[in-house]
């Protein structure tokens, strides 16, 4: 880890001038991901601006569209348990305790969640070409071993998957990201915050430099009847999805009124399509339907040399947790297997 | 030492960095002169002596640095010292109450939770974490949020086992 100077900031604007003032200064949040790129000397920074104490972003709170506000610098563990997000938006708390440890979401905030960095093993080894590391040095897991790596959305520039649970379902709940930078505020609707690798790798988001996340906007609609989390991974806790869904339903009998589903684990930002989406409105909620979904939200999914078993796992994993979110008091339980 | 920590340079030098932190450790305020990059493990085990919290990983990976910081279960590898000045910190030292060993360390001894013991103290650290969040309700669900403690040796039942005893004594069998 490089030498470093630190300062905490109190507010919003304090963080963004000091982002302002030295381009070389970095965030500091619950440290779980910059703090161990730190350690690795993947990143560097030469000043850190803590801004776990900053006021306004430390609550959540309803907001004035009826939804929720998720303060940036909230914890994943107080997130995940919160009890208006227990009750409105159970799929969220189920995404987050689907990821990393106990210790980990008592440190890791919301804002972090959605910046956390890849963990393709050739970006975290220094010595390995990387054109998300180092632009225009190659990407070693197109030849290398890419069993971790993305189906959908890749470029021959980078094969990286997004790593977040959270991000799943913010994804399928269609939030808004807030932030707030040198000319002011803004919003990005979920689905243009992360993007794909494209010919710039090195972007993981819409973020732009100078800028911090406030908050995020959850809408009113919480499918707090209807929804369910699957994590499929190597062990079944405190390990990274190889393919994760997040589904939820609003149903009039066994009717589908809406449908959200998106994947973790298979491209570069949680993935959604939306046709899939519409193809389920007014169809019986059943496995053939969500076989049909599945097709489609897989469709043009390309697998390398140790990853193609995961266009397979993903259309089976969409297909069970759309049962599985029929009857989530069965399902959803803490501890309960992701089996049906 | 947090010499370890100095490899690669910015313009920054360490004299510039240095800052007080105060906190208080197992019920003791302390003060300390560290500069920002030292981890609160590092600042416990290298400049307390207080080497009861184990460095496993230091990647956030295994537990075994698991400390209380105000009341909460965190991983001290991935803690800036300095991030966590004002703040009141529990280690391993500071479980036991004057001697009398805390309830999950004489179930640990009781129920052979160790081999090695190098994982015992974030174990039981985290344990005391879990018992006081209280999310748990039954075996799996307290193996699920301790899953973010490794136990290389194979330990792992008997742990669980440990802290079933003190946790939800009437559901062990
Ligand atoms: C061993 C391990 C296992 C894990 N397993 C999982 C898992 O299974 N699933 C999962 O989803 N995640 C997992 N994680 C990742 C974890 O969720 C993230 O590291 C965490 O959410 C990051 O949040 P943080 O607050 O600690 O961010 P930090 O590390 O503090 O920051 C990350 C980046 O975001 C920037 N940043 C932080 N907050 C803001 C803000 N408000 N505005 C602008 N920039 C900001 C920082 O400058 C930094 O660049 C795991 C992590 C570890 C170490
Ligand atoms: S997949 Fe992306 S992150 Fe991994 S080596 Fe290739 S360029 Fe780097
Ligand atoms: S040493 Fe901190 S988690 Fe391993
Ligand atoms: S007792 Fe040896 S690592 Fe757990």
């Amino acid at each position: 880890m490089n030498n470093f100077t630190y300062t905490k900031a109190q507010s919003t604007e304090e963080a963004v001038a000091g982002l302002a003032k030295n381009s070389q200064a970095e965030l500091l949040a619950g440290g779980t991901n910059l703090i161990d790129l730190m350690k690795y000397n993947l990143q560097h920074a030469e000043h850190l601006i803590d801004i776990n104490h900053v006021q306004g972003c430390q609550t959540i709170e309803e907001n004035s569209a009826g939804g929720i506000r998720l303060g940036a610098l909230v914890t994943n563990a107080d997130t995940a348990y919160h009890p208006l997000i227990g009750q409105r938006y159970p799929l969220l708390s189920k995404a987050i305790l689907a990821g990393a440890s106990a210790q980990i979401r008592n440190m890791a905030t919301n804002g972090g969640n959605l910046l956390q960095r890849t963990r393709c093993y050739y970006f975290y080894d220094a010595h390995a070409p990387c054109n998300k590391r180092e632009p225009g040095t190659g990407c070693s897991a197109l030849e290398g071993y890419n069993r971790i790596m993305a189906i959908l959305g890749t470029s021959p520039q980078c094969i990286a998957v997004f790593p977040s649970d959270m991000c799943v379902a913010l994804a399928a709940l269609e939030a808004v990201v807030r932030v707030k930078g040198p000319a002011g505020e803004r919003v990005i609707n979920f689905e243009d915050f992360h993007r794909l690798p494209a010919d710039t790798p090195h972007l993981d988001n819409s973020l732009q430099a100078g800028e911090m996340i406030t908050g995020i906007d959850l809408p009113e609609e919480g499918f707090e009847q209807n929804y369910s989390y699957l994590k499929l991974r190597d062990r079944n806790s405190y390990s990274f999805a190889l393919v994760s869904v997040a589904t939820g339903l609003k149903l009039s009998g066994d009717r589908i009124d809406l449908a959200r589903i998106a994947l973790g684990g298979v491209a570069h930002k949680p993935w959604r399509v939306k046709e899939a989406e519409e193809f389920l409105k007014g169809k019986t909620a059943s496995p053939e339907n969500f076989t049909k979904a599945a097709d489609l939200i897989l469709e043009g999914a390309v697998g390398f040399t140790h990853n193609a078993f995961k266009i397979e796992l993903a259309k089976r994993a969409i297909v069970r947790n759309g049962i599985m979110a029929l009857n989530p008091s069965e399902t959803q339980r803490p501890g309960a297997q992701p089996s049906l | 030492m947090e010499t370890t920590q100095l490899s690669r340079n910015t313009n920054t030098s360490k004299i510039d960095c240095i800052r007080t932190v105060t906190f208080t450790i197992n019920g003791q305020s302390t003060q300390l002169q560290l500069p920002p990059w030292v981890s609160l493990l590092d600042a416990l085990r290298h400049h307390l002596h207080l080497t009861g919290t184990k460095k496993g990983c230091d990647h956030g990976q295994c537990g075994a640095c698991t400390v209380m910081c105000d009341g909460k279960r965190i991983l001290s590898c991935l803690t800036l010292a300095v991030s966590k000045d004002q703040s009141s910190i529990t280690t391993i030292e500071g479980i036991a109450d004057n001697g009398e060993l805390h309830p999950l360390q004489k179930a640990f001894i009781e129920y052979d939770a160790f081999q090695c013991g190098y994982c015992t103290p974030g174990q039981i650290c985290s344990a005391v974490g879990m018992m006081q969040e209280g999310k748990a309700q039954n075996r799996a669900e307290v193996q699920e949020l301790m899953s973010g403690n490794l136990c290389r040796c194979g330990a792992n039942s008997q742990i669980i086992d440990a802290i079933m005893e003190v946790y939800i004594p009437e559901t062990h069998e």
